[in-house]
């Protein structure tokens, strides 16, 4: 095996890990904007916790296909082409959800609200399990052939696995926020969050294994199969530290199952990048997927410099964030008042007043 | 139509559509980051009431620009996988390295601009802002050194037919990037320029219209409002501020868009002289400049336009920096491309229909004249409308009239227009290669590629057909908000980005009456959150 399209290929692990990870519990904080969250105002001390960091976290998706299309070309343009229908799926959700919230607090109507906020919460649902569904079959097998495209019609991809895949991260994007809410906020969202998480951790992450599992079917490895055994032991770590009351270790619990999760995943797949369902003599792997050694080289040093300090600028944030937000922190929503209204409340009778009522009344 | 005629639809509303987002991001970026370094210079309110308020109409746009640019980067792998394939080794270099060098910094020093105002030292919570716009800078240059590769493919070698990169210097520091990122960023200031110039009018007009400010003997302004919530004396002094600095970066980006774009137009006529060529219009041989040029410009055989006007030798300055050396027209180039790539599709598969069929080597050329032309007319209207407003202004005053700010806001859109077309200019030109072939004796002229090679050949065209109108008609639902959004919040004037001020008056006022002031307004005890959704 040579060694530049190996370390690539587990730098692309990496990434994955680390969107999964970040992403994960903004995926779900975005969808619990609509499970959880009682009242506007149990809503926005959730927007709150992601705010200043989903958009960063986002980036380790636009990270994870950009590095895949440099480093994997044939990789990326399989991949993205077969999936065609469900990644536009999931950029139509990701769109949605960046722009909602933005906007959401922009004007302040009930209605105005309320379609935003089914924005993030359709939008996160969407976005995690297309980008499950997308994983699982790249791990478990998609119809390309010789070339690398899609044979059969726009749905000839689908299979069970996807819906595994799609589901499995789902649901791990919703424990993980709500260990995440736990740790994030105060009062009586963070207490909510912690019983909602002991109550459904014992099934959420079910299809998450059950995909660990099937990859190892597939092609699994003793030292892949160890880590599943490590992912059990964590999850139920995980269990056991939210009934405690330690929010933090319960939640670096959850992480070190992802990590074990996605570590057995592609290890069991290495070498291959997408098995051929077609036929096995189309895999794409490290070797024939790969750019060359020049360009991986290039890449090498640029990651190696690069990705440490985006880990470090991005932990900086946390920690600047890192206070607990509650209900009590969130002020009044402001109908702000327009100065052109401003202007005719205060100097009522002042010359131009009346014009300046009827030409700035637009909103 | 065909799936890559699609394609092609997709590919470019998509990219100018986020180019709409894009420079006024990297232009209204920068010139909040200066602004707020005044603030934090001087301490002056105006300048803090500047940079919260152009701040928000940043941000309003910056999420939208984030949005439409995920979809740029997942498309050329969903559309494009032949051209993916194709360029991976060369190509998805730098768009990587936007993500990791330039996304990453962007996204999360703006999430702590936006949030960090208490939490961060004022020094700290500045640097942040401009570490962001450095980001935004920086992404610029990626994307712009991966679209030059296109243009002007460099620093690689054929390895069983597909371009290799050798040479990562080369790629890096293609001379055709080195000027394309210059003239964007000067592009992207323009608009920048324009939409201070144009809403400030908008404001120092109401507040005349309102009767606030009023004019002297002299003809200067008169600022009033000493007790109106928001719109006091700084307020005037924040609109008046903003026209002057909108205006001079208008003027000064509209010259260096002149002076970048006169180095792109020479290396043009090296790297792609059928490019220029069709941008001209120019049949024949010749030395002149077209200002206007009749005829049929779509029809391909060239022939009957005629210039109606012409400015003898300029084409020659242009491409040369004399006024006597003879440009090449579309006629004699044809023959050369023809001579060199050969006059017929090659009969391969991967060309699906088109296959075999021959080769239009001229692009369409109403696209590339007017392109080219629209791209420095409307540069150059805003910028001598600029150069207007200064001097109209120079007592402080804007105008009563109406429809004189109503064109200043109108004239928002036209650096906006410069943009679109000039990257529709250089895109279009640039066909029907989609890596062009690079003259250079550099023997690497091999490299190249035909757009209708281009397209995912396993993706139907009701797939792409589907994705155009989704993505179409979401973008043009977006667009709608967005505006609506920006001209709320424009009409608002400071206090709607800025509540405060409007709060302090009004419990001011109650303190005044004897009542007592609401409890739990923001900005009193605790810090937790600097900005809320
Ligand atoms: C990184 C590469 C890249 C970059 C930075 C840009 N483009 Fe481009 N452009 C392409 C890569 C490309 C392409 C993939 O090569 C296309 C698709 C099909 C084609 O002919 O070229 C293309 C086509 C294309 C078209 C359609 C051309 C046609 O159908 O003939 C337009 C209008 C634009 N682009 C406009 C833009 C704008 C406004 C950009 C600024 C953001 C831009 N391009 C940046
Ligand atoms: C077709 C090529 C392009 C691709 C693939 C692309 C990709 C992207 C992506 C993925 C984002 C979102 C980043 C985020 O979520 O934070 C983005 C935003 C942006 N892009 Fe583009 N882009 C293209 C063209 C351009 C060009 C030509 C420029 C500049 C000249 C540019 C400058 C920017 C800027 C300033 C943003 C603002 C938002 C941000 O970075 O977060 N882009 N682009
Ligand atoms: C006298 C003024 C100008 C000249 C001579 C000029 C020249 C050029 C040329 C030759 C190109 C094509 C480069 C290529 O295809 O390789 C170009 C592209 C472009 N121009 Fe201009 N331009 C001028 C003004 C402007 C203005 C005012 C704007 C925007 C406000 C603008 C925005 C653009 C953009 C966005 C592109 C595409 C990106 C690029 O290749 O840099 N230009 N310009």
């Amino acid at each position: 095996m040579e060694l530049l399209p190996t370390i690539w290929f587990i730098a692309i692990a990496v990434l994955w890990t680390g969107y999964l990870f970040l992403e994960g519990f903004d995926l779900g904080v975005g969808m619990l904007m609509k499970l959880f969250a009682r009242n506007n105002t149990d809503r926005r001390v959730l927007l709150n916790t992601i705010g200043p960091v989903w958009d960063g976290n986002e980036v380790w998706l636009l990270t994870a296909g950009g590095a895949t299309f440099a480093a994997f070309p044939r990789w990326y343009a399989s991949l993205f082409s077969t999936l065609y229908l469900p990644l536009l799926l999931v950029l139509v959700a990701l769109i949605f959800r960046a722009v909602a919230f933005e906007y959401r607090g922009k004007v302040d109507t009930e209605r105005w609200r309320t379609v935003w906020d089914w924005a993030i919460a359709l939008g996160s649902f969407v976005a995690s399990f297309g980008v499950g569904a997308a994983l699982a079959l790249t791990t478990t097998g998609l119809p390309i052939n010789a070339n690398g495209d899609r044979q059969g019609g726009p749905f000839s991809w689908f299979n069970g696995y996807a819906v595994l895949g799609g589901l499995a991260v789902a649901a791990f994007a919703l424990v993980h926020s709500l260990a995440f809410l736990a740790l994030k906020t105060d009062g009586e969202v963070r207490h909510r969050a912690r019983r909602w998480f002991v109550r459904l951790v014992p099934f959420a992450l079910l299809p998450f294994l059950a995909w660990m599992v099937a990859v190892q079917l597939l092609s699994g490895k003793p030292w892949t199969w160890l880590l599943v055994v490590l992912g059990i032991v964590a999850a139920g770590a995980a269990w056991v530290l939210a009934r405690q009351g330690s929010e933090g270790k319960a939640f670096g619990a959850l992480g070190a199952f992802l990590v074990c999760g996605t570590a057995s995943i592609f290890g069991a797949a290495f070498p291959v990048v997408i098995p051929s369902a077609v036929d096995p003599a189309f895999d794409l792997t490290v070797s024939n997927a790969s750019s060359s050694a020049y360009t991986l080289g290039l890449m090498s040093v640029v990651a190696a410099i690069g990705l440490p300090l985006v880990i470090a600028y991005q932990a900086w944030t946390y920690w600047v964030f890192r206070r607990r937000v509650s209900a009590a922190h969130i002020p009044a929503a402001h109908g702000f008042l327009p100065a052109i209204a401003a202007k005719v409340l205060v100097d009522k009778g002042a010359p131009g007043a009346a014009g300046g009522a009827s030409a700035g009344s637009g909103e | 139509m065909d799936a890559l005629e699609i394609a092609r639809w997709q590919f470019g509303i998509t990219t100018v559509y986020h180019f709409m987002m894009v420079p006024l991001t990297i232009g209204l970026g920068l010139v909040v980051a200066v602004i707020q370094t005044l603030w934090y210079r001087t301490g002056k309110e105006e300048y803090l009431r500047m940079t919260k308020f152009w701040g928000k109409l940043f941000l309003i746009n910056f999420i939208m620009g984030v949005a439409t640019g995920i979809v740029q980067e997942f498309q050329f792998g969903m559309a494009w996988s032949e051209y993916s394939r194709f360029v991976g080794d060369v190509f998805g270099a730098p768009l990587a390295l936007e993500a990791l060098l330039a996304f990453f910094v962007e996204s999360t020093f703006l999430g702590l601009w936006i949030f960090g105002w208490k939490q961060l030292k004022r020094g700290v919570h500045l640097a942040c802002l401009w570490i962001a716009v450095v980001g935004s800078f920086l992404s610029a240059y990626f994307i712009i050194v991966a679209n030059s590769w296109m243009q002007h493919p460099v620093g690689v070698q054929m390895v069983n037919g597909r371009p290799v990169m050798t040479d990562a210097w080369a790629v890096f520091t293609n001379n055709t990037a080195l000027v394309a990122v210059p003239h964007t960023l000067f592009g992207a200031l323009a608009v920048a320029g324009g939409f201070l110039l144009g809403i400030a009018w908008y404001h120092l007009w109401r507040r005349r219209h309102d009767g606030i400010d009023t004019v002297d003997a002299d003809g200067r302004a008169v600022a009033g409002g000493a007790n109106i919530p928001g719109r006091d004396k700084v307020d005037y002094k924040v609109w008046i501020r903003s026209l002057r600095i909108g205006a001079v970066v208008a003027m000064i980006s509209f010259a260096g868009t002149a002076v970048t774009g006169d180095l792109q137009g020479k290396l043009m006529f090296q790297q792609q002289p059928m490019k220029m060529a069709a941008a001209e219009a120019a049949c024949h041989d010749g030395t002149g400049f077209s200002v206007l040029s009749v005829g049929n410009l779509g029809s391909k055989n060239c022939n009957d336009i005629v210039a109606v006007i012409e400015v003898p030798g300029l084409l020659s300055f242009l491409a040369k920096g004399d006024f006597t050396t003879e440009v090449k027209g579309v006629n004699s180039l044809l023959d050369e491309y023809k001579a060199k790539y050969g006059t017929h599709v090659p009969n391969d598969p991967i060309y699906g229909d088109r296959a075999g069929q021959q080769i239009q080597y001229v692009p369409v050329m109403e696209v590339t004249y007017w392109g080219f032309r629209m791209m420095i007319g409307f540069g150059g209207l805003a910028a001598f409308a600029a150069l207007l407003a200064l001097w109209v202004t120079r007592k402080g005053v804007v105008p009563q009239s109406r429809w004189i700010m109503r064109l200043a806001v109108f004239g928002i859109l036209a650096p906006f227009g410069a943009n679109a077309a000039g990257w529709i200019f250089t895109e279009m030109g640039r066909q029907p290669f989609v890596v062009a072939p690079n003259p250079d004796a550099s023997g690497i002229d091999q490299v190249f590629m035909f757009t209708a090679a281009a397209v995912s050949p396993g993706v139907s065209a009701g797939e792409i057909i589907t994705s155009l109108v989704v993505l179409g008609s979401i973008y043009a639902v977006l667009l709608v908000v967005e505006v609506r959004l920006l001209v709320k919040y424009t009409r608002g004037g400071v206090v709607s980005a800025m509540p405060e001020l409007a709060q302090a008056h009004e419990s001011k006022k109650r303190d005044d009456d004897g009542t007592p002031g609401a409890p739990g307004e923001p900005g009193g005890t605790d810090d937790v959150l600097a900005f809320a959704y």
